[in-house]
Formats: C-alpha cells, sequence, structure tokens
C-alpha cells in the first residue's frame, strides 16, 4: 500500500500565496496525477477543489484560478461549480469541521439537540467558526448512518450515537488538542486540511485502522447467528439454467 | 416465517473483513475467475434470469440494463457505481463498502466484463472519509493481486477502475446528474432520453447501478440464478439489506429476502423501544410515502408495497413511534429537498421552497385554515411536473401525512408541534426518563 503522505504544514496566514513558488510546483505534479485517472480532463475538477482545499481550509479565488489553469477552462466555470457542492468552502474553515445531523431521523433522536447544544456552548452559528480558529459548526443532511443516530461527523469521519453532552466533550476535547477517536474510522482524527487531499485521492495509508463494522451493522448478522440462520446452500437450488422455480 | 439471509454481510463480524485475504478466504474472487471463463453475453443473461432488480431505489431489472447497451456503437463503455447514498433513511452501502468493499470491486470487474467496459468509476459521496479510504485500500489491494488492471487473471481482460469522491450534493445520486458531476460540471439532472446506456459518460454508452446491486453479482456468479430466485418472490428476487433506524430497540442491517415484513423485521429487532408503539415509518427512505401501523403485514417488495400505496425505494426503514410528531419530521424533509433541489425546473425550485415555509408555520402552531390545502396543491402542481424524481419525491411524505394524520396539520393551526409531543421525549436518550414525560 502507499505510504503515509507527509501532512501539510499549516499556512493559514498565506492565503493564496501557496499557488506560487515551489509549492505550486508539487501541486502542478498533483493535479497532474489527478488529472491523468480521468479519460477527459474535466472530470478531475471535484477531485482538484479538494486539493487547494486541502491546500487553503477553504476554496479560495486563487485555489479557483490555479484549477482553472490545470484545466485549462475560465475561472468563472469553476466558480459555477464550486458554488454548487457544499463540501466545498469559500471561506476558511477550523481546523476541525464539526458536521451535527439534523435530518429528520437523526434529528428526532436528539440530533437537534446536540447542534442547539453546541451553538451554545460554542458560541457559534450554523457554518461559523470559533474565535479560536479550531471549530467550524455546521448542521449536515443524513450523513448514511441512520442506524448510529444521532450522528456527528467530525472532518468527515464518523462519531456515532452522540449525546449532547458526548458531543460537548467531544469540541472540548478537539480544542484542547486532546486525541480523539472516531467511532468508525481512524485511531485518530486528521486535520480538515489532511481529509480534502483523501478526497482529491491521495492515501494516507490509514485505511487498515479502525473497526470493519459498527454494532448496529452486525445487527441482523447477530441475530441470523443466534436462530441458526443462513442464506440457501447454492447446492439446495438446482444448477445454474435448469427447470425455472427453485422451490 | 421469513428468515435472515447473511449473503453479503456474512463475514462482517471478522475484524480483517475489509482485507483481500479475508474476502478470498470465504470464496472471495472466485466468481470472478469463473466469470472470465464465460462469454459476456452469458453473464448478461445469468443476471437477467436471477431477476435481480437494481438496489439503488428505482428497481430496474439490472440484466435488462446491462442489455441496453448498443451493439454497433463505437464509442467506449463506462460502468458507474452509484455510492452517493444520501437518501434520507439510507445507511446500507456505506457500511458494506467500509466493512466489505471487495464485494463491490469483484461485481465492478465482472459486471464491466459482461458489458465490455474497460473503465469504471465509483462516485462515492465525499462524506465518508473512512468509506473512501477502504474503498480506494480495496481497489489497490486489487490491482496488486492482479484482480483489476491489466489481463486480469490472464484472461486478456483489462480494467481500470477510479474511485471519485463527490463534494456534496444529494442530487448527485440521480443517476444524469452523477454522470454531469462525474464529467466536472454542476449536479444538475438531463433531460432523458437519451438514455445513458446509449449516451451517458462523455455521451458514451454507460451502466449505472448502486453499489448493492454490483456487489450482488459475484453470489450470482458463483451460486446461479436459481440460488438467487430461491429467495424473495417472484417479481422481486433475491435478498437486500433492510435498514433499520431510529425507534427501534436494535437498530441495524437486516439481510433479508424481498417479501420480509416489517412486522418480522422489529421481531428481530427486539421491537420498538421501550415497548412503545409504532406510528409512522418510512418503506425506503423519505422520498417514499410514509406507513403506519396498518402496514405492518405488507410484503417488503416491490409490487407488495407499490400496491400498498408506496414504495420499496432504498429499504431505508426510519421507524417513529407515538412520541413523534409527523409535521415535525415532514417539515425537516421538505427542509432537506429544498435545500437539496438542484433550481433547474421551477415547480421543485419555488415548490419546496413554499412547502417548507408553510410547514414551519404549522409546526409552530401558527398554521392558517388554508395551509393543508394548500400544501396539497403544491404537491399537485410538482407531482408529474418537476424534471426529475426528487421533485416527485419530495411529495411522498407531505401527501402520505396528510392522509394518515391530517387532524395533525390541523392542530397546527392553534398548537404548536412541540407542545402535542413534547421534543425531549423523542430522542435516544429519553428512554430513560419515560415515568417522568409520560
Ligand atoms: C434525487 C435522487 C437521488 C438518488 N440517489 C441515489 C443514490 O444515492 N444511490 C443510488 O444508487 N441511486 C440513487 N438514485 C437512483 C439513481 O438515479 C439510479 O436509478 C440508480 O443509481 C440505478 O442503479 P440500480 O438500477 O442499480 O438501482 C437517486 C435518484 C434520485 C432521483
Ligand atoms: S426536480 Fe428539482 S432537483 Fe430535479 S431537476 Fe428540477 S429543480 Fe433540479
Ligand atoms: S438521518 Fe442522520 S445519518 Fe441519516
Amino acid at each position: 500500500m502507499s505510504a503515509p503522505e507527509t501532512p501539510p504544514t499549516p499556512r493559514d496566514e498565506t492565503a493564496g500565496d501557496v499557488f506560487s513558488g515551489e509549492n505550486r510546483a508539487r501541486l502542478e505534479l498533483d493535479a497532474k496525477d489527478v488529472i491523468a485517472r480521468y479519460p477527459k480532463p474535466r472530470s478531475a475538477l471535484l477531485p482538484l477543489l479538494h486539493l487547494v482545499q486541502s491546500e487553503e481550509g477553504f476554496v479560495s479565488t486563487a485555489g479557483i484560478a490555479f484549477c482553472a489553469e490545470q484545466l485549462g477552462i475560465t475561472t468563472a466555470e469553476v466558480t459555477a461549480v464550486a458554488t454548487f457542492y457544499t463540501m466545498y468552502k469559500r471561506r476558511p474553515v477550523g481546523d476541525y469541521h464539526v458536521g451535527v445531523c439534523t435530518n429528520p431521523l437523526c434529528a428526532v433522536m436528539g440530533g437537534d439537540e446536540i447542534f442547539a447544544g453546541l451553538k451554545e456552548h460554542l458560541d457559534v452559528g450554523n457554518d461559523e467558526t470559533t474565535a479560536d480558529g479550531k471549530i467550524t459548526l455546521e448542521h449536515l443532511e443524513c450523513n448514511a448512518a441512520c442506524d448510529f443516530a444521532p450522528v456527528v461527523m467530525v472532518n468527515w469521519e464518523f462519531f456515532d450515537d452522540q449525546t449532547p453532552e458526548s458531543a460537548k466533550k467531544l469540541v472540548d476535547d478537539l480544542r484542547l488538542g486532546k486525541d480523539v477517536k472516531p467511532t468508525r474510522g481512524p485511531n485518530s482524527l486528521c486535520t480538515w486540511k489532511q481529509a480534502s487531499r483523501v478526497l482529491a485521492g491521495f492515501d494516507d495509508g490509514r485505511a487498515a485502522e479502525g473497526p470493519q463494522a459498527g454494532a448496529p451493522s452486525l445487527a441482523g448478522l447477530e441475530v441470523a447467528r443466534e436462530r441458526g440462520w443462513r442464506a440457501p446452500e447454492p447446492a439446495a437450488a438446482p444448477a445454474p439454467a435448469d427447470e425455472e422455480d427453485a422451490e | 416465517m421469513t428468515t435472515l439471509t447473511p449473503i453479503l454481510s456474512r463475514n462482517w463480524d471478522r475484524p480483517d473483513s475489509f482485507t483481500l485475504a479475508a474476502y478470498r478466504e470465504t470464496g472471495g474472487y472466485e466468481a470472478l475467475r469463473a466469470a472470465l471463463g464465460m462469454t459476456p453475453d452469458a453473464i448478461v443473461d445469468l443476471v437477467k434470469a436471477s431477476g435481480l432488480r437494481g438496489r439503488g431505489g428505482a428497481g430496474f431489472p439490472t440484466g435488462m440494463k446491462w442489455g441496453f447497451l448498443p451493439k454497433d456503437n463505437p464509442n467506449p463503455r463506462y460502468l458507474v457505481v452509484n455510492a452517493d447514498e444520501s437518501e434520507p433513511g439510507t445507511c446500507k452501502d456505506m457500511p458494506l463498502l467500509l466493512a466489505n468493499p471487495h464485494a463491490l470491486v469483484e461485481g465492478i470487474a465482472i459486471a464491466s466484463y459482461a458489458i465490455n467496459s474497460r473503465n469504471a468509476f465509483v462516485y462515492v459521496r465525499g462524506e465518508v472519509l473512512h468509506v473512501i479510504r477502504r474503498l480506494r485500500n480495496a481497489v489497490a489491494e486489487a490491482y496488486e493481486a492482479g484482480l483489476l488492471g491489466k489481463d486480469i487473471l490472464g484472461s486478456g481482460f483489462d480494467l481500470d477502475v477510479v474511485v471519485h469522491s463527490g463534494a456534496g450534493a444529494y442530487i448527485c445520486g440521480e443517476e444524469t446528474a452523477l454522470l454531469d458531476s462525474l464529467e466536472g460540471y454542476r449536479g444538475q439532472p438531463r433531460l432523458k432520453p437519451p438514455f445513458p446506456a446509449v449516451a451517458g459518460l462523455y455521451a458514451s454508452p454507460t451502466v449505472v447501478n448502486n453499489v448493492e446491486s454490483i456487489a450482488s453479482v459475484p453470489g450470482i456468479v458463483a451460486n446461479g440464478a436459481d440460488w438467487f430466485t430461491s429467495m424473495g418472490t417472484e417479481k422481486s428476487a433475491g435478498f437486500g439489506f433492510f435498514s433499520l433506524s431510529g425507534h427501534v430497540t436494535r437498530p441495524g442491517q437486516y439481510e433479508a429476502p424481498l417479501g420480509v415484513t416489517l412486522r418480522e423485521l422489529l421481531e428481530m429487532a427486539g421491537g420498538v423501544r421501550d415497548g412503545r408503539r409504532l406510528k409512522f415509518w418510512t418503506p425506503g427512505g423519505s422520498s417514499t410515502p410514509i406507513f403506519t401501523e396498518e402496514h405492518l403485514d405488507i410484503p417488503l417488495d416491490f409490487e407488495s408495497v407499490g400496491a400498498a400505496g408506496s414504495m420499496l425505494g432504498t429499504r431505508a426503514l426510519q421507524i417513529f413511534d407515538e412520541t413523534t410528531s409527523v409535521v415535525r419530521a415532514v417539515r425537516g424533509w421538505i427542509e432537506f429537498y429544498a435545500h437539496e433541489s438542484c433550481g433547474k425546473c421551477t415547480p421543485c425550485r419555488e415548490g419546496n421552497f413554499w412547502m417548507a415555509q408553510v410547514l414551519r408555520r404549522i409546526e409552530a402552531g401558527k398554521g392558517t385554515e388554508e395551509d393543508v390545502a394548500k400544501l396539497l396543491d403544491i404537491c399537485d402542481n410538482l407531482l408529474g411536473r418537476s424534471f426529475c424524481a426528487l421533485g416527485d419525491g419530495a411529495t411522498s411524505p407531505v401527501t402520505s401525512a396528510i392522509k394518515y394524520f391530517r387532524e395533525e396539520f390541523i392542530a397546527g393551526t392553534h398548537t404548536p408541534a412541540w407542545e402535542l409531543f413534547p421534543y425531549q421525549r423523542t430522542t435516544r436518550w429519553a428512554s430513560e426518563s419515560v415515568e417522568e414525560d409520560a
């Protein structure tokens, strides 16, 4: 498997400058690598936007220009795409993006209360960043983890089965720089920028970390094992393409 | 009595279930070897004979879809796997990819061979970092083992697979919007026809299939069509994930033959939490009309659910008990559709915006006498008049909730939903305090 990537150094203070000089040369190589994956270069636009977000923490005007140049399209074309997708942020995001699912299933299971609690605890509104620049809070739509409701995502890692208290402790730990561990994810969190780099298609070598499944994922399998239920044996069915109607 | 049939989930309790080694120990990639010894057409025929229908919501027969690719089109063919999984309540493909990504990778190799595609793409929603790591890793493992790439298993068949991360947009699950997104554009649906089979990715013949559909193919190749049809019903063959969430004692994934009932599934899952009463549920995500207690015995297959006025959809069974305000849930779903509407057509863009306003008012107890009629009127203008199925789907929760719980919407003219159904009673942690609240 590919070796872990070296984590990008923080460069918040130099917004835009990352697309010049040596750093630009490195990013152009990355961009080439992304473009080469596709039959047509324009398909690389979404991963390239993830790539520029991994440098600055958001998609800046300079980032948009970088994408446009790599693909030979206009900045207006790139902007139209960047603004369509909610994962691309047009303002700097904190080190940790905390998303609370408030789609009805999670909302009813407690997501609304968790989100309200975090807004108060962090003293921010939706899509706002704490004064120390550490945490950006956002409410999310269904994140495909409803059987673990209520769900919180940090830098797009799963924090399942949350309560208002556990969510507050989670953000406190993040602000204090303590280690936190996703419930179904790697052994520790990566930063928002590192996460964006994985989304751009650059592996961080952490796929094997963490559990294979959470308890709800195994709920049916456990019932089947307890009760001795299995899928039919292939031998029990007639050979393929024989008579219709097995049973 | 219907019993569970763990197939795709059968190895999930192995801590290393996601590795190539573990997958191979449980028979993985034997189906690919067998498939490569068959003609592509024979595989398409086998999948047709199995009766496999799309697991992404619409239930279109998979083998028939593969058979639609025009034989005389000289352009390259593409397989695109839809791993966008964003329909509210749907939570099956992500745990499958986390625990058993090789089932998809093997399915991709077989399906690509069957449709003669040399390039396959998996479009995964972006908000699931570890799922993406696992899937990318599985693809890399398969390349290293000669199961993808050049001359797969010495057969002369070449296949490249690209894992592509989306960037947050429910509409990109709609197959033509997905293709636009994969081409690097805003994800907005295309006019059909032409269908993707004729002019899909880069205007080339393309098959778009759901993760679970493709992951079901290796089992069919390994065990035969009759094995598959020995599960399920005549027109809804085989097995699938039933995802229970919400007010149920043991939420989670239950892999069962199509045609199982919610009553049976609830029995396996320990029932509605705390012995409470079932109030309403979705059979297949928020875009499928809700059901109530009276539908507990409807066989969960395409035909029976349709005949009862809803859709099987993605088998996303969101369970809400008697503590829940249906108005609150519907308001939340419509806010979702309003947020996710791509804006291409007026009925959907405007209709969802207005419905959200009306529903917020009703939830707050400030609705007017005309509001229910207004909602139904907007739905009338939306259903069948929107450019894609997102707009149609948005009407499902509204019209079905009004059908079964009209009085709750009427109550919204004078009493806030949170007074009728105190919101602190619905939470996961509320079960500890049942007595105090009751
Ligand atoms: C708004 C909308 C969202 C959709 N989201 C998904 C999705 O996330 N995953 C999926 O497989 N199909 C989704 N579909 C259905 C796809 O358009 C398509 O029917 C499906 O991917 C075909 O695969 P199948 O035949 O294997 O089911 C969605 C449809 C609509 C209208
Ligand atoms: S129905 Fe909604 S999502 Fe579909 S094309 Fe129209 S505006 Fe876009
Ligand atoms: S509703 Fe929150 S993850 Fe699905």
